[in-house]
């Protein structure tokens, strides 16, 4: 199992080769479609700090508002990353991403992109939304709450022990590539039968 | 009893207490994976939310889905009443975050914030000569949504005949191209014949079916079992990551179609597979 704090040096994320488990500290950001949309078309500054050698986490999460104005997250698994492919790779270029959680992994752009910024992908278990949440120990602050909805806003997060597996990493190693290309062959054969 | 009450307890139970049958089952997929690989800590982080969920009442998924609602009702009752009552408990539910707002307006993207919008929840009703009433509800998460399909027979690339076999090829052909993105392992509802809309409408209701339980039609019983068998050879495994489990289950159903068309539809729901049936009698009201 390999601790990993952000902020994460390109080093180290060079380092991280495809089926090694991570457990990850510090603070990431949640980012899905409209937060993507938005990033590569208007390249907001207000996330850039938050972003700069830090994991962007494709989260829509269930959050609690407490009577002193507070957020805490009830609930907070990965969502389907591949709808951000169009987007990912120059997200990660622009703002110096350094890995990209989520599940279902993602298309040869973002192969790329993970290559040439040097970042890896990282996989948590999809549908764990109440024990993923228990991993998440602050809510820093929130942008965009208003315009894009709870799912969709970019929370800026704390997290403890989060526990992913690398399944996309900077020398082109893909698992969803590997798997994908031999759950082919068998499923020729079995239409075959 | 009051029936919006009983309906916000439905939804609570459904988000956040998974059915014996499917807990069943991911514990015997956990057993049958080897020590050391990643599908079996998949497995084990998967049992593990499961009980965590449902010991601290929070959603199993952050993806609290879209709320499709089943009622069968004696004669003479009011759809009204339990339309009122569902769109109660969601808005109750939302803020107690036992859901997440799911409902957004395609034109503007905003989200209404309390799961109520047109169609949503959306509600099925259907009158019965039993007196009791019978409430079940989905919570279909997006994410396993997305990697549903519908074929329309022959199908020339898979060479996919009117028959059977062709279904049985199209159904390997779509959990193949599902891979892990709809939540591996997920379980498989397939809707043969009809129309377009009817063909979905019964593949999504085959979810409602326990697991394990096999369809009353031998020959789709058997079509059921081989691809249980067949699916899991494919080794895609929880997330995708590899493993011996696939799917959890295969539940087929099939209504007479046009001599014009052969549909079969294929819906898909992750591991996280949130489905509770309330039944109401008189003032007694039961969970299942």
């Amino acid at each position: 199992m390999i601790k990993l704090q952000t902020p994460i040096s390109e080093e180290t994320a060079r380092s991280l080769k495809v089926g090694d488990e991570v457990l990850l500290t510090g603070t990431i950001v949640t980012a899905r479609d409209a937060a993507h949309k938005l990033m590569v078309e208007e390249r907001p500054d207000f996330i850039r700090e938050h972003l700069n050698g830090s994991v962007i986490y494709h989260c829509g999460p269930v959050v609690r508002k407490g009577t002193d104005g507070s957020y805490s997250f009830v609930a907070a698994g990965p969502t389907t990353s591949s709808r951000e492919e169009p987007y990912q790779a120059d997200v990660i270029e622009e703002y110096k991403v350094r890995a990209v959680i989520g599940k279902g992994g993602m298309g040869p752009k973002t192969a790329d992109g993970l290559k040439k910024t040097g970042a890896v992908y990282l996989h948590a278990v999809g549908g764990a939304g109440s024990l993923i949440a228990k991993k998440v120990t602050k809510v820093d602050t929130v942008y965009k709450l208003e315009e894009f909805g709870t799912p969709e806003a970019f929370w800026v997060i704390q997290v403890e022990d989060f526990p992913c597996v690398v399944t996309m990493d900077s020398h082109g190693g893909s698992l969803h590539k590997d798997i994908m290309e031999m759950s082919a062959g068998i499923a020729k054969e079995l239409m075959d039968k | 009893m009051e029936l919006k009450n009983a309906m916000l307890e439905l939804l609570r139970r459904a988000s956040t207490d998974l059915a014996p049958d499917v807990e069943k089952a991911i514990r015997q997929a956990y057993d049958n994976e080897d020590e050391g690989t990643s599908a079996k800590n998949v497995f084990g982080t998967i049992v593990e939310n499961i009980e965590l969920a449902r010991e601290a009442s929070t959603p199993l998924c952050q993806d609290t889905g879209s709320i499709i609602c089943y009622v069968d009702f004696p004669v003479g009752e009011s759809e009204k009443k339990y339309r009122e009552a569902l769109e109660w408990a969601a808005m109750e539910a939302t803020k107690l975050q036992y859901l997440r707002p799911n409902a957004v307006d395609p034109i503007t993207g905003k989200n209404t914030g309390n799961n109520i919008g047109i169609n949503a929840p959306y509600m099925h009703f259907h009158q019965w000569d039993k007196p009791e009433v019978r409430v079940r509800v989905m919570l279909k998460g997006g994410g396993s949504e997305n990697v549903g399909t519908q074929y329309r027979l022959p199908d020339a690339a898979l060479k996919a005949g009117r028959d059977l076999k062709g279904v049985r090829k199209v159904i390997i052909d779509a959990v193949h191209k599902a891979q892990g993105y709809g939540c591996a392992p997920g379980i498989i509802g397939v809707g043969i014949g009809g129309d377009r809309v009817t063909s979905y409408a019964l593949s999504k209701e085959q979810f409602f079916r326990t697991l394990g339980e096999r369809s009353e039609n031998p020959e789709l019983a058997k079509l059921e079992e081989g691809l249980i068998e067949d699916l899991n050879k494919l080794k895609i495994g929880p997330m995708g990551f590899g493993g011996k489990t696939t799917v959890l289950g295969v539940n087929i159903g099939l209504q007479h179609r046009h001599p014009a068309t052969y549909y079969v539809a294929i819906s898909y729901t992750c591991w996280a597979y949130r489905r509770k049936t309330m039944i109401i009698k008189g003032s007694e009201v039961s969970y299942d």
